[in-house]
């Protein structure tokens, strides 16, 4: 199909994902349609409990919405077995959290080396892609020291390292730079940043309105609907 | 995910958690170290009583007597009363039944025996000349007592290893002449060292022809007469044949007990058999209650690693690899548990043989397997719910646990 060429990264329609709480329904999200394209940088932002993080969820197949559809690179991943999405979160989708979540008994190369060798991927292959890593993001001289040895903008950076080194299509971050002072969460952006530059696409959840000005697309979120989707100018 | 990373992050995992991991490790090994020295202990009795019974010669046939209530083995027939003698002759007319290679009547007594002003207390044996043959001996000098008339006999006496280094020192005692009671013997042979038997060290034994011993014991009856049959199929016939012939002998009324050492071994063999494995089951026990550890210990190892599952579940681990990551440290611990205790085990039951040298406390192989095999499989078979429970987690509310 020649849909499949010009089909959006991502496209949400009519999803629906509703938590119940004892009697009462909370619809996290509603009637949500969305659609981003490779290669963009969006901030989403609204009120808490607007269904944020629950939307990042969804798009990172970690969660499934009780209606609709999602297509990742044209394919329906809502009806995909449970292997076959933990086997797309592995090669196209980064994670970066708010609190890091490195595995505290593992070094730094061990952590960013993780996803590689979840995925089965020969050593050689990971100790070489690590090292680059590493030296890309600062961390060479911090190798084998674990997350609990590490300032907090190092720990994100290793949690970044970690998020691209299968080469994702696409990184989901929710408040990554919540857990960071001003300076280290600038850093971080940047180093997001110029991830995007090279063609990834992000995708950010914040709190903070100048950080979320920074992307070129910004939605706004309330009761789980989208309320406003705004670009703007590509900041020069 | 790789075999060789699986191991090394289950490792790691357990090793992130020492006090855990050597709780765990522990009551394993304690498990199978309990396995293994409560079996040594059980077959080493087993065996202790084999080698005693084995020790006194092979094929044998043996007569008692005094008539045995019950049918088969059992250990009140050393001391029946005797209603009428069990003698030399009777011990004679055996030679005739076909199925018999060798006849040794015996008769016991304690005696003093004494040379140059050396005195002491010793076990004297009245026997002829195929008992050494019958009873596995072996002489380290000189020869046995001769082949000739069994009611008379030379006044010659063969002493054991330990009365002749008390008696005689670093002097040959070979020809001395001693007096053994009121008799005056001269020594023709001296036993081996290290023979055991049905409780009699022959290392403190003097070996006299029987109808000196009987003259010396002042008594016409014999201890016991030992058969040994042509071949192990014979034993059966042998025991046949005696009996029919002392029955004969003693007016058609079977007044003796005729025992064979393959009916006392089996006997003893299942009874020890069935208590190692009683033993063996109790120890099993402690497996089990470590099984139930390592659930336990796993669960609330999954309760607290919970947000890394969830993140592994972000990072494209599939349940499966989670579920293998759980087992692989189950099984670890457990292996690791099964090896310590093991070795343990060991170390208890060579402790025991240095302790006790004569007591042979080796755990079976089949025990070491068992209880190998069965912390392994209690370790992975209760890391199972654990491992599922895992695999199971959902990774949303999994990462939000803190
Ligand atoms: N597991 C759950 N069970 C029940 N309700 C839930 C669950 N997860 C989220 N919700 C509800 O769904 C709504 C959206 O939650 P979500 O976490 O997406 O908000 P958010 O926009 O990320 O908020 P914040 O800015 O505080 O992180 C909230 O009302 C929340 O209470
Ligand atoms: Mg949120």
């Amino acid at each position: 199909m020649a849909e499949a060429s010009t089909a959006p990264l991502i496209a949400l329609a009519d999803i629906e994902r509703v938590f119940h709480l004892g009697d009462s329904e909370v619809h996290a999200l509603h009637r949500l349609d969305l659609q981003i394209e490779a290669g963009e940088y969006v901030a989403v932002m609204g009120p808490s409990g607007s269904g944020k993080s629950t939307l990042l969820n969804l798009l990172g197949l970690l969660d499934r919405p009780n209606a609709g559809t999602y297509r990742l690179e044209g394919r329906d991943v809502t009806t995909l077995s449970p292997e076959e999405q933990a086997r797309v979160r592995s090669e196209r989708i980064g994670f970066v959290f708010q609190s890091f979540h490195l595995v505290p008994r593992l070094t730094a190369a061990e952590n960013i080396a993780l996803p590689m060798t979840l995925a089965g991927i020969p050593p050689a292959q990971r100790a070489e892609r690590v090292a680059q890593a590493l030296k890309d993001y600062g961390l060479a001289d911090r190798a084998s020291h674990r997350p609990d040895e590490l300032s907090g903008g190092q720990r994100q950076r290793v949690a970044i390292a970690r998020a691209t080194i299968m080469q994702p299509a696409v990184i989901l971050a929710d408040e990554p730079t919540g857990n960071l002072d001003r300076a280290t969460g600038d850093e971080v952006v940047r180093l997001l940043e110029e991830l995007n530059a090279q063609g990834v696409t992000l995708i950010v959840v914040t709190h903070d309105a100048s950080l979320g000005s920074r992307a070129r697309r910004q939605l706004q979120m309330e009761d789980g609907s989208l309320k406003r989707d705004s670009r703007c100018a590509p900041p020069t | 995910m790789r075999t060789p990373d699986l191991i090394r992050f289950a490792r790691d995992a357990a090793t992130g958690n020492p006090l855990r991991t050597v709780l765990l490790v522990l009551a394993m090994a304690i498990g199978v170290a309990a396995v293994v020295v409560l079996t040594a202990l059980g077959d080493g009795a087993r065996r202790y009583v084999i080698n005693e019974f084995s020790a006194i010669g092979s094929n044998l046939v043996i007569v008692l007597p005094g008539r045995s209530q019950t049918g088969g083995f059992n250990p009140g027939n050393a001391i029946t009363s005797t209603p009428r003698d069990l003698t030399v002759d009777d011990a004679e007319a055996l030679q005739r039944a076909p199925a018999v290679r060798r006849v040794a009547p015996l008769a016991i007594g304690t005696s003093e025996i004494s040379i140059g002003g050396r005195l002491r207390e010793v076990m004297v044996a009245g026997t002829t000349s195929q008992f050494i043959e019958v009873r596995r001996m072996t002489l380290a000098q000189g020869r046995f007592l001769p082949a000739d008339d069994w009611r008379r006999g030379a006044s010659e006496a063969v002493i054991g290893a330990k009365i002749r280094d008390e008696m005689f020192g670093a002097e040959p005692a070979l020809g001395k002449l001693v007096r053994i009671g009121d008799r005056r013997f001269r020594i023709v042979g001296v036993l081996a060292a290290g023979g055991q038997g049905l409780g009699m060290n022959t290392d403190e034994l003097v070996i006299v022809p029987v109808s000196l011993a009987q003259a010396m014991f002042n008594s016409n009856t014999l201890f016991r007469i030992l058969i040994e049959a042509n071949s192990r199929e014979a034993i059966e016939p042998a025991k046949a044949q005696v009996t029919e012939i002392i029955k004969v002998r003693h007016d058609g009324e079977l007044d003796v007990t005729v025992i064979t050492q393959d009916a006392v071994l089996a006997t003893f063999d299942r009874l020890l058999g069935t208590l190692t494995l009683g033993v063996a089951g109790i120890a099993a026990i402690s497996l089990a209650v470590a099984g139930i550890l390592v659930m336990n210990v796993m669960l609330v190892s999954v309760t607290q690693r919970t947000a890394e599952i969830g993140l592994l579940k972000a990072l494209g681990a599939t349940g499966d690899t989670i579920r293998a990551a759980f087992l692989t440290e189950a099984g670890m611990l457990s292996l690791a548990g099964a090896l310590l205790g093991y070795a343990l085990g060991h170390a208890g039951a060579a402790l025991i043989r240095h302790l006790y040298p004569a007591f042979p406390a080796w755990p079976p192989g089949w025990a070491v397997v068992a209880g190998l095999g069965t912390a392994l499989v209690t370790g992975l078979l209760f890391g199972v719910l654990p491992a599922r429970r895992a695999a199971r987690l959902d990774p949303v509310q999994a990462l939000s646990k803190r």
